[in-house]
């Protein structure tokens, strides 16, 4: 006798053809400590050897796995040691040559993004990390697939405002370096507070210094499936929604943990985390802005966003920490602007703005994410869109992180257009009011009380 | 072991006949078979066992999915575990 009925299957196959179900991503986590030395070209050599040694039937995997399920994995990715914390002696220069290595082992095994071009900067900035962040604009512009990520605020250690202003430094470099590409470079860089060691996503993804030797992280998706759950329910009150969203998301979980797992098995690596995050793409259907809309909101953006936006990722959570035996990495729903049709619509009729999404950024995971904003936006103006953002991770307790655009050349009403599953960004209205006189205080914000748990 | 082959599209004669014959040239046991017909539309669930396949289920898959397009329909074979994971705890 079978375990599921017709109805059963049915449903599975109509969330994987209609409503876009998919596996975003399987991130193979690979610590590099083992590939320490004082020679450049042995480290790299090393990490190299290492990652495409380790990783070398990641992306076959897979594609296996894919196959056999029916449900499609979209990204295979690998994610590495934070390279401040490996880079030893190494000047910048030496840290492009790291990103040049982990970029062509990247190309070498056939992912698409690997991540880990990081600095942990929350307290203060060691000489590796000084020397990292230095080597960013020109490691992230002259690579492919490398991502690159800056902790610079915890709610245990505070804000390492420093870090801040460096890293809106760093922001308007890539934006500068990579104009022919719509400054593309500014979508492979993230500044997070918080930010999670098992973390499968990108930009954001590097193997954190308690992970394993090698691990198998696995994002899952589904915001299609969970509108079209709404929609079908049709008029029911909130707790029934919440049921509603709760259910779906244990189902949608539950693949993610069969992949997971037989990845894991697969590839002879230990299955570290589940990341429940409802990650929408530009496809029609696959919207996150859309769930929003079904729960009876006219556009995302009204009033009454951030209530459903907290409602949906209350109830994502609790379905899917049952189907799963290990949840990490940053699960929540994520509002990319680019990369979510909604929010692509939303902004471009005036619905939803910056000030909108930061308080979105409240109640979800993970931020400020790809949103393009103008050009000659100064510095210190993105220095203080990246404090207040990460000032909410660090009172709330949560991951909080910014991947802005400052598109060079272009103006409000403008658009990007990164293509694939970046998508499209109309540059947003951002508030000119100068903070430059707050920012150039420099120094650290203090923890907030709270974190004085002991 | 068992899986699940979905066939979708337009009736026509010898649709169950194509995919058994398939399924029986690669020692694959058709265990049960549900299929409607509503209009010019053609529907079939069908669960076989897997045990005694007599090539890697992926090539399997890849054979049934051909033999989809050359009829015009569409047919999937997808592992049991997808489903029993999602519906059942």
């Amino acid at each position: 006798m079978n375990l599921y009925s017709n109805v059963d299957i049915l449903e599975t196959i109509n969330m994987i053809r209609s409503e876009n179900l998919d596996i975003r991503t399987i991130t193979m986590g690979i610590s590099l400590f083992d590939c320490v030395s004082d020679d450049i070209g042995t480290l790299c050599d090393r990490i190299y050897d290492k990652i495409t040694k380790t990783a070398q039937n990641l992306v076959q995997t897979g594609r296996d796995i894919e196959k056999k399920y029916g449900v499609p994995i979209i990204h295979k990715r690998v994610s590495v040691t934070p390279i401040s914390l490996i880079g030893g002696r190494a000047d910048p220069d030496g840290y492009v040559k790291i990103a040049k290595a982990l970029d062509h082992a990247a190309e070498s095994v056939g992912i698409n993004f690997i991540g880990g071009f990081t600095a942990i900067t929350q307290k203060g900035m060691t000489l590796g990390a000084a020397s990292l962040l230095e080597a960013i604009p020109q490691a992230i512009s002259e690579t492919k697939f490398l991502c690159s990520s800056v902790n610079a605020a915890s709610t245990k250690a505070g804000i390492n405002m420093d870090a801040i202003v460096k890293c809106a430094g760093i922001i308007k470099q890539l934006a500068y370096l990579t104009k022919d590409d719509q400054s593309i470079g500014c979508a492979k860089f993230v500044v997070f507070a918080n930010a999670p060691d098992d973390n499968p996503f990108m930009a954001g993804a590097f193997n954190g210094v308690g992970e394993p030797e090698s691990v198998i992280n696995v994002g899952v998706s589904g915001p299609g499936v969970v509108a079209s759950a709404i929609r079908r329910a049709g008029e029911c009150d909130l707790s029934a929604l919440a049921e509603i969203v709760k259910k779906t998301a244990f189902k949608i979980t539950r693949v993610g943990q069969l992949v997971a797992r037989e990845a894991s098995e697969k590839l002879n690596v230990p299955f570290g985390i589940v990341d429940l995050s409802l990650a929408p793409t530009p496809a029609i259907g696959d919207s996150v802005a859309h769930i929003i809309e079904e729960m009876g909101i006219e556009k995302c953006g009204g009033c009454g966003t951030t209530a459903c936006l907290a409602i949906l990722n209350d109830a994502v959570k609790k379905g899917g920490v049952m189907a799963s035996s290990h949840v990490g990495g940053l699960s929540g729903a994520f509002i990319p602007v680019s990369e979510d049709a909604g929010m692509i619509s939303a902004v471009t009729c005036g619905a939803l703005s910056i000030e909108k999404l930061e308080a979105m950024t409240a109640v979800c995971s993970v931020g400020l994410d790809m949103i393009a904003i103008p050009g000659d936006t100064p510095e210190a103006v993105i220095g203080g869109l990246i404090a207040d953002e990460i000032s909410i991770g660090v009172v709330n307790t949560k991951t909080t992180a910014v991947r802005v655009i400052p598109a060079y050349g272009k103006k409000v009403g403008d658009k990007v257009s990164f293509g694939g599953l970046l998508g499209d960004a109309p540059v947003m209205q951002i508030s000119t009011y100068s903070p430059e006189k707050f920012i150039s205080r420099g120094g650290r914000i203090p923890a907030p009380i709270h974190s004085l748990k002991n | 072991m068992k899986a699940i082959i979905t066939v979708t599209g337009i009736d026509g004669v010898g649709i169950v006949a194509s995919v058994s014959t398939v399924c029986a040239k690669y020692g694959v046991n058709i265990n049960d078979i549900s299929q409607s017909v509503i209009g010019e539309y053609f529907a079939m669930i069908m669960v076989a066992n897997i045990d005694e396949i007599t090539i890697p289920f992926n090539e399997f898959v890849d054979i049934i999915e051909a033999l989809g397009k050359e009829k015009g329909l569409v047919i999937n074979a997808m592992h049991e575990d997808i489903f029993s994971s999602m519906h059942r705890i």
